[in-house]
């Protein structure tokens, strides 16, 4: 067989390390993969494909593969392993976690995952066949995706995202589409490509169709220097910003008034004496908690609406009246009679929505965000009369601490606008047809524990609301402490499946370091040797995309990945887990894994096999899936009634949930906890603002340092320094810096460039050295700049981190820094 | 005019990201080994009046650069033209490319051969 066959495909996790989605042609011949393309006739990436996935002939048959499993031999942390069978490999791993289990509780063993990729789904099939509910991704404050879907889930009942025609047969040439006339990119840069399971660059052939854009970014992005409006920020301020947009834009009455009387919560009663909504049963003893008050202009008087029933009723009645003999009051102030004959100032969620966007002026945001009024005021103009107009947001958002009233305030943005699920706009986004393979925030798939039980050990659970409401997994910052702690139960065991948690996604690494060497049993699945590994009492060899199958609903489309090649000795994630889940769950429910596939795909009407032929699958019209107008057709609520699955059934200005758990109702904003404004102390001695994270298109956070064609693109880890500061350290370009604060310090290349402000550095991250290995640990510690960021500084509902803005100091290095 | 027989690559470098997919697809198409390469894409931070700065990115074909004459000779555009993210690189004609180069502006015609 000297032929090149070719096989249609889709890339999503190992290779290229995204959130996947690209159709792709693998070029196989003996075997062996001798080139890769991007699949023309796919509607994702239209024939493009990125430099990761163009690199994979070196990533698969790279000589460093691991290619049996290996069992530890020395020290932790040590480079002493011995190749051992997969059979024996499996034997170990089901004696040692089935002792865990029998002497701790299965809840003592943690599985741990890096960034969104197909694992979520196989390691929770893990972890809950194990009988664990505790499924962790590994960044402190949770703070990548899930924070943001949880926001949304909070105040407008599903998450959504910007419409680049990704639905629609035929996409921007679909009649059904409308080119957006504005975009905010919030806090997002392209080189790096493909984000939160949209592809980058459709934002390039919108622009190119007209779309202006309006950048939020610190750094001189690609956007930056293409925008109508630049807004260069000071890191962690944004929901200041938010909040100053939404002032100009109510206080110009820029907003779509038709959204706001028919589909928010505006008209809702909020009590003046407790500040919280006044509920059916603060009027009547037998009156639901769930049911709430408006104030109806006709009648002149209270009148409850009835959420199970989504239709308002006088609180004598249980007969709806109907809706336009209700005339709902979105201002003003009354008086309300109480059961015990007292009465009761409320005023509305409307009003006490824009008493919470009152004290930010523009002339008051440019003096916390360093944007200048005037830009403010031009830009939140610009996006409100823009029809239509989209926001996407990218992952800075997530990390900052007060991440769920950031979310709140930007959401509001585009509901007040008129911009939800609206061709053009921001549109809901569900799994294509309701296909869901596990538990992402906010939707139950066909993986999930057994019994209900089995969750109360999660840890976090009980901690915060969101965690008890939505996401389901751990709190990664509690995890770590209990490791230390034992302390409701003890910890004993962890599985890590493709994370790093030394050199990319763990905070703190030292204290990371501290916990691996705490654990009793260690199970690390992965394609190449790292630090994270090197505690690991087991490894098991993984595979890419190209070796494997699996399906993809992330949004859209519904797609399957095909099993192109095989590499000797590496097994695919499912596979493995597959495996072992039946080993621990005598009574698991999958035979084989297409049995699992095709369940997952079921509401497609479709098998893994038909959909594999097909390659990809668009939801039908007037699928809840697929949009436009959802809340107005009733497609969203499983009652079929219009609006939102959010506790009232409307877009939630004031959050009935947070409400619920404790938190503030309203959007706010708070100066995070380390900047010149909150720690003037520590600004004293480190007077720069640490931003990281930029990407890279080389690379996947922890990923492809050791892939020529992308190493090439990369070589070192570099801190970005503006000029004129770079002149007072006296640094020059391509020396050698310490970036340093009260937590740790780490070594970078200095890039003196005006991309940074004066006032900030931007250090990148991920960075370690596989060929660098003299030391077993790959010098994970040296030049990595999460060693100057604290775990532990989650928000109030257990989200956020602030990773984009610390602070330091940055000076020369020497023969010091080296002993 | 006589029509040109002479082929290039026309790059609209305002809509290059950076995002160097031209330079990894050229690598896997010509079998160049790290760090050689037939296209390098470059980053132009301009400086601007008033302490500003303009950020371009710009794909350059190198002397290594062929065209991808296996490719086009099958019909097929070059490797980068075919695989770039943001489809900010044409291939063909001189003549025809020209006419396009009047069409918008910030864009380059190269003649590698």
């Amino acid at each position: 067989m000297n032929e090149t066959t070719i096989v249609k495909t889709t890339t999503w996790s190992a290779g290229p390390g995204c959130h996947g989605g690209c159709g792709v042609l693998a070029h196989i011949k003996n075997g062996k993969l001798v080139k890769i393309e991007g699949d023309p006739d796919h509607p994702w990436n239209q024939g493009r494909l990125c430099a990761r996935a163009l690199a994979m002939t070196q990533y698969i048959d790279h000589k460093d593969r691991l290619k049996s499993p290996l069992k530890r031999v020395g020290k932790r942390g040590d480079d002493k392993f011995e190749e051992i069978s997969w059979d024996e490999a499996f034997d170990i791993i089901e004696k040692k976690m089935k002792k865990i289990r029998k002497d701790f509780g299965p809840e003592s063993m943690i599985f741990s995952m890096g960034t969104g990729r197909d694992i979520g789904p196989w390691i929770c099939m893990l972890a809950y066949a194990f009988g664990s509910p505790n499924v962790m991704f590994a960044l402190s404050g949770n703070s990548c995706y899930s924070p943001r879907i949880a926001a949304l889930d909070t105040i407008q009942g599903d998450y959504s995202v910007f419409d680049g025609a990704q639905w629609l047969e035929g996409r921007y040439d679909n009649p059904e589409y409308e080119v957006p006339e504005c975009m905010i990119i919030w806090g997002y840069n392209i080189s790096a490509t493909c984000p939160d399971n949209l592809f980058g660059h459709w934002i390039i052939d919108l622009m190119k169709k007209g779309t202006k854009i309006i950048t939020i970014d610190p750094r001189l992005s690609f956007f930056a220097s293409r925008s109508k409006y630049w807004l260069q920020i000071r890191p962690g301020t944004d929901a200041a910003l938010a909040l100053g947009f939404l002032h100009v834009i109510i206080k110009e009455e820029l907003y779509d008034k038709a959204f706001l009387e028919n589909f928010t919560d505006g008209p809702r009663l909020i009590r003046k004496d407790t500040g919280k909504l006044l509920r059916e049963s603060d009027l009547i003893s037998s009156g639901s908690k769930d049911n709430f008050v408006v104030f109806d202009q006709i009648s002149g008087l209270p009148v409850i609406w009835d959420t199970s029933k989504q239709g308002y009723r006088s609180k004598e009645d249980s007969q709806l009246i109907q809706e336009k003999d209700v005339q709902p009051a979105l201002i003003g102030s009354f008086e309300i009679l109480l059961p015990d004959d007292s009465m009761v100032t409320c005023t509305t969620a409307w009003e006490k929505f824009k008493e919470s966007t009152n004290a930010y002026t523009p002339r008051a945001v440019e003096k916390i965000t360093l944007v200048p009024e005037t830009i403010i005021i031009k830009a939140a103009r610009f996006y409100a009369k823009a029809k239509p107009a989209s926001i996407h947001w990218g992952v800075p958002i997530d990390m900052t601490p007060e991440i769920t009233p950031l979310c709140h305030a930007i959401a509001s943005l585009w509901a007040l606008t008129g911009n939800l699920d609206v061709p053009g706009g921001n549109v809901f986004s569900r799994p294509a047809f309701n296909a869901v393979a596990y538990a992402l925030p906010g939707a139950e798939g066909v993986i999930k524990l057994k019994d209900p039980k089995q969750d109360i050990p999660r840890i976090g659970k009980d901690d915060y609301g969101p965690f008890n409401e939505f996401i389901w997994r751990c709190q990664t910052d509690k995890v770590i402490d209990q490791i230390f702690s034992d302390d409701p139960y003890p910890v004993k065991g962890l599985w890590m499946q493709t994370c790093n948690p030394l050199s990319g996604i763990g905070m703190d690494p030292k204290r990371w370091q501290k916990a691996l060497e705490k654990l009793d049993f260690i199970v690390g699945v992965d394609l190449f040797m790292n630090a994270s590994l090197r505690y690991a009492d087991i490894i098991l060899p993984a595979a890419t995309f190209l070796e494997k199958e699996g399906v993809r609903s992330w949004w859209v489309p519904l797609q399957t990945i095909n099993k192109a090649v095989s590499v000797e000795g590496c097994r695919p994630d499912i596979e493995i887990n597959f495996e072992l889940s039946k080993r621990f769950d005598p009574d698991f429910k999958w035979e084989k894994i297409h049995d699992l596939f095709d369940e997952i795909l079921a509401p497609s009407g479709m098998n893994f096999k038909e959909l594999s032929k097909k390659g990809w699958a668009l939801p039908p019209e007037n699928h809840a899936s697929r949009p436009y107008r959802r809340h107005e057709k009733g497609l969203l609520r499983k009652d079929g009634k219009k609006g939102f699955v959010t506790p009232s059934g409307k877009f939630e200005l004031y959050s009935t949930l947070r409400e619920n758990w404790g938190l503030e109702a309203l959007p706010y904003f708070k100066e995070p906890p380390f900047t010149p404004i909150s720690r003037p102390d520590l600004y004293k001695d480190y007077p720069l603002i640490l931003s990281t994270g930029r990407r890279s298109p080389a690379f996947f956070h922890a990923e492809h340092r050791n892939i020529p064609w992308l190493r090439t693109l990369d070589p070192d880890p570099v801190c970005e320094i503006h000029p004129e500061t770079a002149e007072k350290y006296q640094i020059s370009s391509g020396e050698w810096v310490m970036v340093e604060n009260w937590v740790g310090k780490a070594r970078f290349k200095a890039k003196v460039t005006k991309i940074v402000p004066t006032w900030m550095v931007m250090a990148t991250h991920g960075w370690w050295f596989p060929e660098k290995k003299e030391d077993p640990l790959f010098k994970t510690f040296e030049s990595n700049i999460n060693m100057l960021i604290p775990m532990n500084e989650q928000g109030k509902d257990g989200l956020g981190a602030p990773i984009k803005h610390l602070l330091c100091t940055i000076r020369k290095e020497t023969e010091a820094d080296h002993v | 005019m006589s029509e040109s027989k002479k082929y290039g690559l026309l790059i609209d470098y305002e809509y290059c990201t950076g995002c160097f997919t031209c330079q990894v697809a050229c690598c896997q198409e010509n079998g160049w080994q790290a760090p050689l390469t037939g296209i390098k894409v470059m980053e132009i931070v301009q400086d601007m009046p008033r302490d500003k700065a303009y950020l371009t990115f710009l794909p350059f074909p190198t002397e290594l650069c062929v065209l991808c004459a296996k490719r086009t000779r099958k019909g097929l555009d070059p490797a980068c033209v075919k695989h770039c993210m943001a489809n900010c690189l044409t291939y063909g004609k001189f003549t025809d490319l020209a006419e396009e180069l009047e069409k918008k502006p910030r864009m380059v015609l190269w003649s590698p051969l």
